[in-house]
């Protein structure tokens, strides 16, 4: 957050909220995003998702108790995959801040939060089934929309769609 | 060619032959198997309801697919939809009929492309006998591709094949172009 910049009142609130995140777990959070649309910052070392996650939700100053997403992203250049956290206190502080997460393209793995906000079982469930990063400590890590015995993840930027399923053909 | 042209005779006899009977009392009572999959099951409902009274033609949908006579696939097919509405056509008594309704079904409609999990066209994995066109199709095209399906089945005799009886439907297809030309005129426009 730089010194002395202006921002309108929801983004203060959040930059207030993301002081006391950063006061807690220092590096393992990357600095604060003023960004007028959605502010965010992005939790660096992965291990502490966790940790963090229940911090966000039971500190009485926060108290983010509602997941209002949680959205997939291809990074395809940087090769890595990730997710977008759109947290919110809803009915209680009123604040609210995007916490973005990446792993590796290729047998990435992110700790699961499912367990904080039951919201997470199923959209990590849903980023698996679109991006194949997997979710470690996920009660029930399998595909939600595609078939079971799908290949490849559909919303990575470089998917080819498979020539047949089942014996029937896939493309037009 | 329908049952009330054959003559009748006095006390009530009336004599045709037994194709004529049997497609008569067919025709008049299809009755679709109730399932939909995308938007195109909310015009299909609409037809069913009163503005379009489907029911006037003896068309009433059915809960199981062991009662009923005509398949409408009205909507988007998917790749894991597929093999379900394969096993529904199975489970269907013969003789069967499928009206593929709308472009999804047709063809994959606007998932043609990029739509990686859309079946690209039902006819992939059944045999369809009426395709109608629209995104939706609006309920006089679904009535019209229903009048199409009695028109097959009036086509229908005893003895042959499915593929004779839409070979000749296609031989005696009617213009309705010129019936709708002769109608705008009558009424003036």
């Amino acid at each position: 957050m730089e010194e002395g910049a202006v921002y309108s009142q929801h983004v203060t609130q959040s930059a207030d909220a993301y002081a006391i995140i950063h006061e807690k777990f220092g590096d393992a959070v990357s600095a604060f995003d003023a960004n007028e649309t959605m502010p965010f910052f992005e939790v660096i070392d992965l291990a502490q998702w966790q940790n963090i996650a229940l911090f966000m939700r039971d500190h009485p100053k926060l108290r983010f108790n509602y997941m209002a997403c949680l959205s997939g992203v291809d990074y395809q250049a940087e090769g890595k995959v990730g997710i977008v956290c759109n947290l919110e206190s809803l009915g209680e502080l009123n604040h609210r801040i995007a916490v973005k997460l990446k792993c590796d393209r290729t047998g990435g793995s992110i700790p699961s939060v499912s367990c904080v906000w039951h919201t997470a079982n199923w959209h990590e469930r849903e980023a698996y089934d679109m991006y194949g990063m997997t979710f470690s400590g996920h009660p029930d890590m399998r595909r939600i929309l595609c078939p079971d015995d799908w290949e490849g993840f559909p919303l990575l930027k470089d998917y080819k769609v498979q020539e047949t399923y089942h014996g029937v053909k896939v493309p037009f | 060619m329908g049952l009330l042209d054959a003559s009748i005779s006095r006390h009530n006899v009336l004599v045709t032959s037994v194709d004529n009977v049997l497609n008569w009392a067919r025709l008049s009572s299809i009755w679709p198997m109730g399932f939909g999959l995308a938007c195109c099951a909310i015009e299909m409902m609409a037809t069913n309801a009163s503005n379009y009274d489907l029911e006037r033609f003896g068309i009433f949908p059915r809960s199981s697919p062991r009662q009923s006579d005509l398949m409408i696939v009205a909507g988007t097919v998917t790749m894991k939809m597929a093999e379900r509405v394969v096993r529904l056509y199975e489970q269907m008594p013969e003789p069967r009929y499928v009206l593929s309704m709308g472009s999804c079904s047709n063809c994959g409609g606007p998932y043609w492309e990029h739509g990686y999990h859309v079946l690209k066209g039902v006819d992939r994995i059944i045999p369809v006998d009426v395709y109608v066109p629209g995104c939706p199709p609006r309920p006089e095209s679904l009535i019209g591709g229903l009048m199409k399906v009695q028109e097959l089945i009036r086509m229908e005799q005893i003895g042959i094949s499915r593929a004779d009886a839409l070979r000749k439907l296609a031989e005696n297809s009617v213009d309705p172009g010129k019936v709708i030309r002769r109608e705008r005129q009558t009424a003036g426009a």
